[in-house]
Order: C-alpha cells, then structure tokens, then sequence
C-alpha cells in the first residue's frame, strides 16, 4: 500500500469501486456546498452502472441533478457552472459518448485559463467509464483516454483500485483543472480496501504495485491489475517482475518509471486503447529521449488494444485487448531477448 | 427626459432617459470607431491573424446589454468586439489583447476571438460557434444554485444555431428555469451560407416555440426597441420564470472576415443595410424629438474617436509577451 493512504487513522474495511467512488462523492458534497452531481440517470435511477446510487436522496434533485441526453450540453454546462464559482462533477454515462462532447472538453474546458491569460480557471471533474469486456461492443467499449491525455490544459486519471478510486476523485475534486477520470466497467465490483476517512492520492504519481528486478511492467486500470497478477505467474517462473500502475496518464509520472528501468533494464508497457499513437508510444519515446534509454537491455515491448474497434464476440473481444496471458508471454519474451 | 422634447415620442425611446442614451450612443460609436481601426490596424501589419468586424451591428450589441446590470453575465462569439464594448470593457485593453500584447485582456493569449474579461462579467468571446451557448446554461445553474440574482446573456449567430449545442442549451435552460436570455444577431449570413438556404423556418425565433420559451424577433437595428424587449427578457430570467430567445435581425457592413471577397452578396444589398445604419437612425430620431441637437451628438462620436485613437496608441506601445511564459497559465496550482 502507498504510504498516502493514512491507513494509521483508519478503519479497515472493503468497498467495491463503485461504493468507494460514491463514498468520495458524499463526502465532496458534504464538505463543499458548491459540489454538485450531473449526468444522465445519475439521480433516482443511481447512475447506469449504480455509482451514484442513494446520492440524490441524501442531497436532494437540487445537487444531484438528472440531465436529458445531451452530452455536449451537459459538459458546457459543467463549463459554464465551473467558471462562476461552482464544482461541478459530471457522468458521462459511457465514455464512449464522450465523443459527442469533445468540443466543450477539447476547446473550451481544457482552454480557458490560457486563452484568458490565467484570469479564470475550470475546477470541473468529469467521471467517464470505460473500457471492454462487458460484450457491449465497439460503441460501448472504448478506452479513449490517450485522446484527452495529448490535450494540454486537462488532466486524465485512471484509478484501478477502490483505494485509488476513491482518494483519486477527491483529489480531482479539489484541484482547480478540469480533470477526467476514466473508470473501468469492469472495474465497479472489484472490492478493496477503503479507509472512512476522506483522504486524497496525489494526482501525478504513479504506485508501485510490486518490486522486482528482471523488467517493469508499466500500466494502469485493469492492465495494472491484469500485470499484478501477470508478475505473480511470472515469478513461479523465476522473473522478477517490478509492476507500476501509473494512475494518472496527465500529468504523467516518469521519474517512477525511469528509476524502475534504470533498476530493470527492461520496460513493458500494457494498456487497453489502440496501440498504435497511444501511452506505450509516448512513454517508450520519453524513454528514448532520456539517459535511461543507456540502461535498455533490451528493446522496449508496447502491448496495446488491437487496431480494430472492439468486437462483439466475446472470443474476439478477448483478443482485442491485452490479457493475462499476453503479458506472461510477452515478459518472458523480453526478458529471455535481453539476456540473448 | 429633456423638458422641451417634442411629444409622440414611441415609448420604446422615451423610456430611455438622455444619460442613458447618450451612454447608448457613446458605446455604438466605440464599437463603430473600434472596428474602423481595427480594420486600419490590419492594413498597417499591427494584427496577427483574422477579425471579424461587426460594423452594421452596433444596435443589437449595446440595446440588448443596456438593461443588464453590472454584475450580469456575458458570453460573447467570434464577433464579439461590440459586445465586449457595450458590457463597458476598456478598448485600450482590447486593442492590447488584440495586437497579442501581455497587457491585453488575456495577456496576448486570447486575441480577437477569445476576449475575456472575467472580472467585468464577460466570461469571453468564441472561436467555435454555438460554443458558448452550454456554457451559458451552466452559468445560469451557478447562478441558481448561488442564489445571486444574476443573470447571463449569451450571444450567437443566425448560423450557430443550427449546431446542436443551441438545442441542447436552449432545452436545458427552459426545463429548469434558467436565468440565461439567449441572443441570436441574424446578419443573415453563417459566412457566404444565407439563412434561406441554411434553415427550415424563417425566423430563428421560431424556434423557441420547441423549447418552451419566448421567441422575440426584431429589428437589430433600432436600439430602443431592441433595449424595451431586451428589458423584459432580462426580467423575466431574473425573477426564475426562465430563458428567453431574443433575434435581432441586422446586418454586417463587412466581409465575413478579412479573407472575404463578398461574392455572395450584391452591392445593392449592401448599399440597402447601410442605409438603415443603427446610428444614424438613432441620431436623426433624438434630432427629430428635440432631444440633443447636432453638436451634442457630434461631440459624442468624436470623443469616442480620441478615445479609440488613444487606445490604439497605447496598445502598439505596449510589450509583448516573453516567450518563457509560454506555458505559465495552462494549469491552474
Ligand atoms: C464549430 C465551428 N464551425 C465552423 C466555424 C467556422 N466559422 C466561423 S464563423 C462562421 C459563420 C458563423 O455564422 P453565424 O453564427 O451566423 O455568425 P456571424 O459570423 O454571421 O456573426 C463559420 C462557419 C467555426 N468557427 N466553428
């Protein structure tokens, strides 16, 4: 566990992500009477994937508001709220439908403070799930968030744990940016442990979820999670593996990795989203351009989403995304080719 | 009210006292003075990029934000000099912002299109269009919700609001009462694409029958009529019973932007609208009532002059930015 999670304080006990999330949502609105809830279905229905749950009866219509389908609307309105004074934080029910909304969060949201020299700021959140493996197909399924993380002005998160999940959207919450946060689907009934308290993870700073020494696996949402256990196989077959889940894509937190490679002198990257123009190619580059590329013993390997739209059939779906599997095979690849 | 005016005034005018006239007035000259050395500015190399010149517009600008008081909102477009001007921003600082300079409204960073002035309400100018119209309903929910009897004006164009952003923001401000007065200036043109040809119905104010709110439709170039429906739209979102759609029909004297050669429209047009020049008109009814006589009325149009001439003066004298800022207002600390 990182060491910010004031665990001392705490009581110990699980929530699902979805709990975590929403617990760190009651205490937003509880703390700051600007907070306020917006997105479609998010009031007595509790949000398509339940996040939002009982909210609306603990704070009423007037903060937990149900918004007509009209994502672009929706996320200029958070805009326009943000501007005035407000902390608004708003559901995109899918991420997917994010598309429909780029234009407030791309030129407006992610714009204003430097077109306006610094005289006015936008403290909005935006919550997004993402992601495949629920056999919704290509238009529900996407993991878009390398879109918004090459857009300076916003910042892109992507907890994997309830923890995280939980502490992360406090933090979005607070900080004076717009702020997205991708959240796996499949992500909402996994269970961790979640302290009581309203404690915040430091936006920009990635975890080490395991130490290691053979190579280091760099991802973050469900692959951080799919590495973990990857590094768990991997090391029945006497590699090492060091994992970093990296929780925040901007700003991205590249002294951990660096030092990481500096150590393992191997680097992997898995991430969900189409491989081609996506993290693995920006993180491999910065690792290029920098002195740890000297340490490189081996070639950097990027296993990213294929280069299709996400399939319907689940044996397609599978193999559109990297897997367990493929990371094991993929380790092992690297670390045999470096020893070579 | 002078005391000697003469009477059968319409009441549109007469409800406006000569402070708040003359103030009228002054505000449609700047912008007309503005936009003239704008334009001369261009000539001269000052200005980077492109402008949009709203000469022809003034009426529909300064009428609409003359019963808005000053802690109200704006949210302006990429034609949006006029309405900067008529919330009372300061043209020096304009100018400044528009020559790219650190002492512009948004320190060079904005330019023509993206005026800001944050702490005088106007919550800036657009370089997407229809893109402020979202943004209007979530100030107007901010304002709800800070109970602050404010209220926000949002301007756009005849061709923005065939976006849906329109749509979307006119629904949501009408479903929840917003205080948010939407104001489409219909010049006619969304660039060389005439309304005729870009829409099903006639009037853009039509269409606030789907959304449930008034639909004003007038002629943008009479400032106190524009200003008498203004009021009453202005009121009505201030006492919580919700949005209204205002279109001022008018017309811009100038291409769409610089690059424009006016291929789409006939000098005969042109010569038509100017002659129905929102200033002029103004001027020749407080003539006709008595109201100000010819040299009062030229002494407000040649201050207005000094005052554009000493702003552009300023504004070619002042530092651009320096390039290590580049990135210092990306992210808010
Ligand atoms: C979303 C978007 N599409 C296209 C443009 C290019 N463009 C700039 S102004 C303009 C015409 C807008 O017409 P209208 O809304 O009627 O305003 P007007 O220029 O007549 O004041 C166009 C097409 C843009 N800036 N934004």
């Amino acid at each position: 566990m990182p060491s910010d999670t004031l665990e001392a304080v705490s009581e110990i006990r699980e929530l699902s992500y979805a709990e975590a999330v929403r617990e760190a949502l009651a205490q937003a609105m509880e703390a700051d009477e600007r907070v306020f809830l917006f997105g479609e279905d998010v009031g007595v229905y509790g949000g398509a994937f339940g996040v939002s749950g009982d909210l609306v009866h603990r704070f009423g219509k007037e903060r937990v508001i149900d918004t007509p389908i009209s994502e672009l609307g929706i996320a200029g309105a958070a805009v326009g709220a943000a501007i005035t004074g407000m902390r608004p934080v708003l559901e995109i029910q899918f991420s997917d439908f994010v598309t429909l909304a780029m234009e407030q969060l791309v030129n407006q949201a992610a714009k204003i403070r430097f077109m306006f020299g610094g005289k006015a700021s936008v403290p909005m959140v935006v919550r997004l799930p993402g992601g495949s493996g629920t056999g919704a197909a290509a238009q529900h399924s996407q993991s878009l968030e390398a879109w918004f993380a090459h857009v300076p002005g916003l910042k892109v998160l992507q907890p994997s744990t309830p923890h995280d999940a939980k502490g992360m959207l406090l933090a979005a919450i607070d900080d004076p940016n717009p702020v997205l946060i991708f959240e796996h689907k499949l992500l909402y009934k996994t269970k961790g442990h979640v302290p009581a308290e309203a404690y915040r993870v430091p936006i920009g700073k990635a975890a080490i979820r395991r130490e290691g020494t053979d190579l280091t696996i760099v991802g973050s949402s469900i692959m951080a999670l799919k590495a973990e256990a990857a590094a768990e196989r991997l090391a029945s077959e006497g590699i090492s593996a060091e994992v970093i889940d990296l929780r925040s894509i901007r700003p991205i937190d590249f002294t951990t990795i660096a030092e990481s490679v500096r150590k393992t002198h191997r680097l992997l990257v898995v991430y969900e989203g189409v491989k081609t123009m996506g993290i693995g190619a920006e993180i491999s580059a910065m690792i290029a351009e920098s002195e740890v590329f000297d340490f490189l013993d081996a070639p950097i390997i990027r296993l990213g989403g294929a280069d299709a739209p996400i399939p319907y059939n689940p044996v397609l779906e599978k193999a559109a995304v990297p897997q367990e599997d493929d990371i094991v095979t993929a380790a092992t690849n690297l670390v045999r080719r470096g020893e070579a | 009210m002078s005391a000697d005016q003469k009477p059968n005034q319409r009441p549109e005018l007469a409800a406006l006292d000569d402070a708040t006239v003359a103030q009228a007035l002054t505000r449609m000259h700047l912008i007309r003075k503005f936009e003239e050395a704008a334009e001369a500015s261009y000539m001269r190399g000052l200005i980077h990029g492109t402008m949009h010149l709203s000469i022809g517009q003034e009426a529909s600008a300064v009428g609409t934000t003359l019963p808005l008081e000053a802690h109200d909102y704006i949210l302006s477009t990429h034609r949006g000099h006029g309405h900067c001007i008529a919330r009372g921003a300061e043209p020096r600082l304009m100018f400044a912002e528009f020559f790219g300079k650190e002492t512009g409204y948004c320190k060079g960073r904005g330019g023509s299109m993206h005026i800001a002035d944050v702490e005088g309400g106007n919550l800036g100018a657009n370089g997407i269009v229809g893109g402020g119209l979202p943004i209007a309903v979530g100030v107007g929910m901010s304002i709800k919700a800070q109970k602050n009897g404010r209220v926000c004006m949002v301007f756009f164009g005849d061709g923005a609001s065939n976006e849906g952003a329109f749509h979307e923001a006119l629904n949501m401000a009408s479903i929840w009462k917003l205080p948010v007065v939407f104001v489409c200036e219909n010049n006619k043109y969304g660039m060389s694409m005439d309304i005729g040809r870009a829409m099903a119905v006639p009037n853009v104010a039509d269409r606030a029958s789907a959304y449930g709110m008034p639909g004003h439709c007038l002629d943008g170039n009479d400032l106190a009529g524009v200003a008498a429906v203004a009021k009453v739209a202005i009121a009505r979102a201030r006492s919580g019973e919700g949005p209204s759609l205002i279109e001022c029909k008018t017309y811009r004297w100038r291409g769409h932007s610089k690059s424009d050669r006016n291929l789409y429209r006939s000098k005969e047009e042109i010569e038509e609208w100017r002659n129905q020049d929102p200033i002029r008109r103004l001027e020749d009814e407080l003539k006709a009532h008595d109201r100000f006589d010819a040299a009062a009325l030229m002494k407000l149009e040649e201050d207005a002059q000094r005052d554009i001439d000493a702003a552009v003066e300023f504004a070619r004298a002042c530092p651009d930015p320096d390039p290590k800022d580049l990135t210092r207002d990306v992210y808010a600390l």
